[in-house]
């Protein structure tokens, strides 16, 4: 009885498991990249945003960092007026190139928390200057972000005047030593990221074309999601703003002494956020697969809204807001924070639209637990 | 169940899910339900083994019992985690506490020949296979709504984003593949309690079982329910399948099944007790039958609302999402902030909280709760929130202007939530 059971029930999932073989026989061979008009081809949107987004963002910042660390040798070496221009105008656009790559926060850069390391605002002051005067220090330690990065080095170039700068660091060799090892620090952690770009990890990007939660895809999405919220909606907009506090907290703002740089920053990280949606090469005009053009593809399934359309638009929104605010936020905020919280609220539309919209119609979950959809 | 509870720890999430966030949601009326800390592995440890003691029939009662006790707790702890199979398996454990499925082939019966019998009333078996139809049959209901049978919400959205299956992949993304699966499903869910119990048609209805849940769970994250209930289906076969597949098992073990085979048949006693237990089961499963139209007592529409969307076998039919953040403000200095979920939930918590009304009511009064202590005065909360359900665009959910801290947290229908403005047609 049971073995005639059993052989019933072979027989039957044959017949089903072979209907189903038949039936996707017609699509060709269902491997993805085949040509199958169908298919959004999402191994190609990730060697396109690897090879003509990701690895070239990086490069740029890696030969301005390498910029940055030669004049900082060179301010250390002979502190004066002319040097600390140079390393000022080399900072700011390393800066303004690290506004491009912040997003990427995956694979080593995950690993080795590469934005903490790079980008965490306001610094610590006091931190900073106890470690130059004991001269002992691990910039290792997670408790040491904010003595580190673009914000220290803002900290120990911008905070003067340019003529006290360069009396602090003449005959200072330990103050100019920091500036150095912070610089080095930077390039060589940045170095280690490109590295891995370059060494094995864009292939293997490119090759995690799947859909499960860790897949290329989902990860990099994700990560993209949270910067967005997280480091420029909040961290540069929303903190300083006063929108999380009872009250406006204009120290927070990023490029808090160098005076007219917060604006020009924010608009590069927002272009770079819109400019990865949209798939727009880095430092180019052509454009390729994109999450945007996914987003249109799923729609000639679902017939649903133009989301691609509206995400779009809503960055422009974005920006028309920004534009209308001073390049100084630590003045802007002073003088009217209301200008920032409407900015604010203008970003706050499009965490909504790219994290309950985008992700819903990518069908990308945010966790891994199961879940029935109830 | 054993095999589950192991599975759950493996994966590291009975320190993510109970020990880690430091608020927990509570079902209505069970707040006092909280995790242990430390002790919560205990508790695991506690429902695995007594799952184990069940399977073997080692001191049945008392295994059942603990088990039920203890798995209902854990789910009880944080409703995020609200599965309906997690339901299942309670009201299942529930059931088994009346049921004599330790007088054959357990180890309590190997020690008790007065407790052997090789058949038991019929009712014992009925319960067990009641409880399947009505699952499945719910669940069939469930899905004769207008986004299912006509947009096929939510596959549209689900069945797409599996395009990396092997074999399925490329159909996955077909309208008509799509539709298909949609319609199937439902016809599926409807006729199977059916194929099931006419003797005919059985063997083809646990091959579609089979088919069914094997296919779901390679589609769906949905974690040990397909086993689960490919092996529950089971019961519906006759006992001479039932007595080859316990030889199976005792030719593997190297131990014989003849001892409990005496031909005894347990015969119900006509007792006033008795009488009260099968009184019992019967508003048991009255009350099984009526709870999923619950939602009938309440306006608005249920998807949208989900007053009434728990504990009614209305599984996969949603894809729901939201973003919903709070404003606190201190009505007595007029000061305001918005605040940041990751400082008191989890991804998952807030993921869970942010398209769900009863969450989202019982955090904003933990918020008015934990700054009232920092020393804000007269803290009112507002919810800012947006959600989106089955690919439309999303609208705002919460009404902005309401107080949440001032709203009870209750049963009755919501006013805060905001209308739909669609329609979703159906059961």
């Amino acid at each position: 009885m049971l073995s005639r059971y059993l052989a019933t029930l072979a027989f039957i999932l044959t017949v089903s498991g072979s209907l189903l073989l038949t039936s996707c026989g017609d699509d060709g061979d269902g491997s993805p990249g085949d040509g199958d008009t169908d298919t959004f081809d999402r191994g190609a949107m990730l060697a396109h945003w690897a090879d003509n987004i990701i690895v070239p963002a990086y490069q740029s910042y890696q030969q301005d960092l390498s910029a940055l660390v030669s004049s900082s040798e060179t301010f250390a070496e002979t502190p004066d007026a002319v040097n600390l221009a140079t390393l000022q105008s080399n900072w700011e656009q390393a800066y303004l190139s690290w506004q491009r790559v912040s997003m990427f926060e995956i694979g080593k850069a995950e690993e080795l928390v590469l934005r903490s390391f790079t980008n965490i605002y306001p610094a610590d002051t006091s931190g900073i200057l106890d470690n130059i005067a004991s001269g002992s220090y691990n910039l290792q330690l997670a408790s040491k972000h904010d003595e580190q990065g673009f914000p220290a080095i803002e900290y120990l170039l911008f905070a003067k005047s340019p003529s006290e700068t360069v009396d602090a660091f003449t005959g200072n060799s330990a103050r100019g030593q920091y500036l150095l090892d912070l610089t080095k620090r930077m390039q060589s952690l940045t170095s280690e990221v490109v590295d891995d770009w370059q060494g094995g990890y864009r292939d293997s990007f490119v090759a995690d074309d799947g859909s499960s939660g860790t897949s290329s895809v989902n990860k990099l999405v994700n990560d993209y999601i949270f910067y967005y919220e997280k480091a420029l909606r909040a961290g540069k907009i929303g903190i300083p703003a006063g929108v999380f506090s009872s009250s406006p907290l204009a120290h927070t703002v990023e490029a808090r002494y160098s005076g007219e740089l917060a604006k020009p920053f924010f608009l590069e990280a927002l272009d770079a956020t819109q400019d990865f949606f949209n798939g727009a090469n880095h430092g180019g005009t052509s454009s390729g697969p994109s999450l945007r053009a996914y987003l249109d593809h799923l729609n000639t399934i679902k017939e649903g809204e133009d989301l691609g359309t509206l995400i779009d638009d809503q960055f422009q929104s974005a920006r028309l807001v920004a534009n209308g605010l001073a390049d100084n936020f630590y003045g802007q905020v002073q003088a009217d924070h209301s200008a920032m919280l409407a900015l604010y609220d203008e970003l706050q539309k499009n965490v909504v639209f790219l994290k309950v919209d985008m992700l819903q119609a990518l069908n990308i979950n945010v966790d891994f637990v199961d879940a029935d959809g109830d | 169940m054993f095999a589950s509870v192991v599975r759950f720890w493996a994966y590291g999430w009975i320190d993510k899910l109970y020990i880690q966030p430091k608020f927990h949601f509570s079902y209505f009326g069970f707040d006092w339900v909280q995790p242990i800390g430390e002790y919560t592995y205990l508790l695991f440890i506690i429902c695995g083994l007594s799952a184990l003691f069940v399977a073997i029939g080692y001191q049945y009662r008392l295994a059942i019992v603990v088990f039920f006790l203890s798995f209902t707790y854990i789910e009880l702890m944080d409703k995020t985690t609200y599965l309906n199979h997690y339901y299942f398996i309670s009201l299942l454990s529930f059931l088994m506490i009346w049921l004599p499925a330790h007088r054959y082939f357990s180890i309590d019966a190997y020690r008790n020949s007065g407790l052997r019998t090789q058949q038991v009333p019929r009712w014992s078996i009925d319960t067990i296979k009641l409880m399947l139809a009505i699952v499945y049959f719910y669940a069939g209901l469930a899905k004769l709504n207008s986004d299912w049978l006509i947009e096929a919400m939510p596959l549209k959205i689900w069945l797409p984003g599996r395009y990396d299956l092997p074999v399925l992949g490329s159909l996955l993304e077909q309208e008509w593949a799509i539709y298909f699966f949609s319609w199937t499903g439902a016809l599926y869910d409807l006729s199977i309690p059916f194929l099931l119990f006419y003797r005919k048609t059985r063997l083809i209805g646990f091959a579609l079982v089979v088919v069914f849940h094997f296919l779901t769970s390679a589609l769906f994250p949905i974690g040990m329910f397909p086993y689960i209930m490919i092996v529950s289906t089971l019961i519906f076969f006759s006992p001479q399948l039932h007595h080859n597949i316990l030889q199976r098992i005792a030719n593997v073990g190297r131990f014989s099944k003849h001892i409990f085979d005496n031909n005894q048949v347990l015969q119900p006693i006509r007792s006033s007790g008795y009488q009260i237990k099968l009184g019992f089961l019967a508003a048991f499963f009255a009350l099984q039958l009526a709870l999923p139209f619950r939602h009938l007592l309440y306006p608005g529409e249920l998807f949208w609302t989900e007053e009434g969307f728990r504990f009614s076998w209305r599984v996969m039919l949603m894809e729901k999402a939201g973003y919903t953040q709070f404003k606190i403000v201190d009505q007595e200095n007029n000061n305001s902030f918005y605040v940041d979920n990751s400082d008191f939930l989890t991804s998952f918590q807030e993921k869970q909280m942010a398209f769900q009304p009863d969450f989202i009511i019982e955090y904003a009064h933990y918020l008015r709760d934990h700054f009232t202590r920092q020393g804000h005065q007269d803290v009112a909360v507002f919810a800012e929130s947006y959600v989106a359900l089955n690919g439309r665009r999303s609208r705002p959910y919460i009404d902005p202007t309401v107080d949440l801290a001032s709203q009870p947290i209750s049963l009755k229908p919501k006013t805060w939530i905001l209308p739909f403005n669609d329609q979703i047609s159906g059961l």
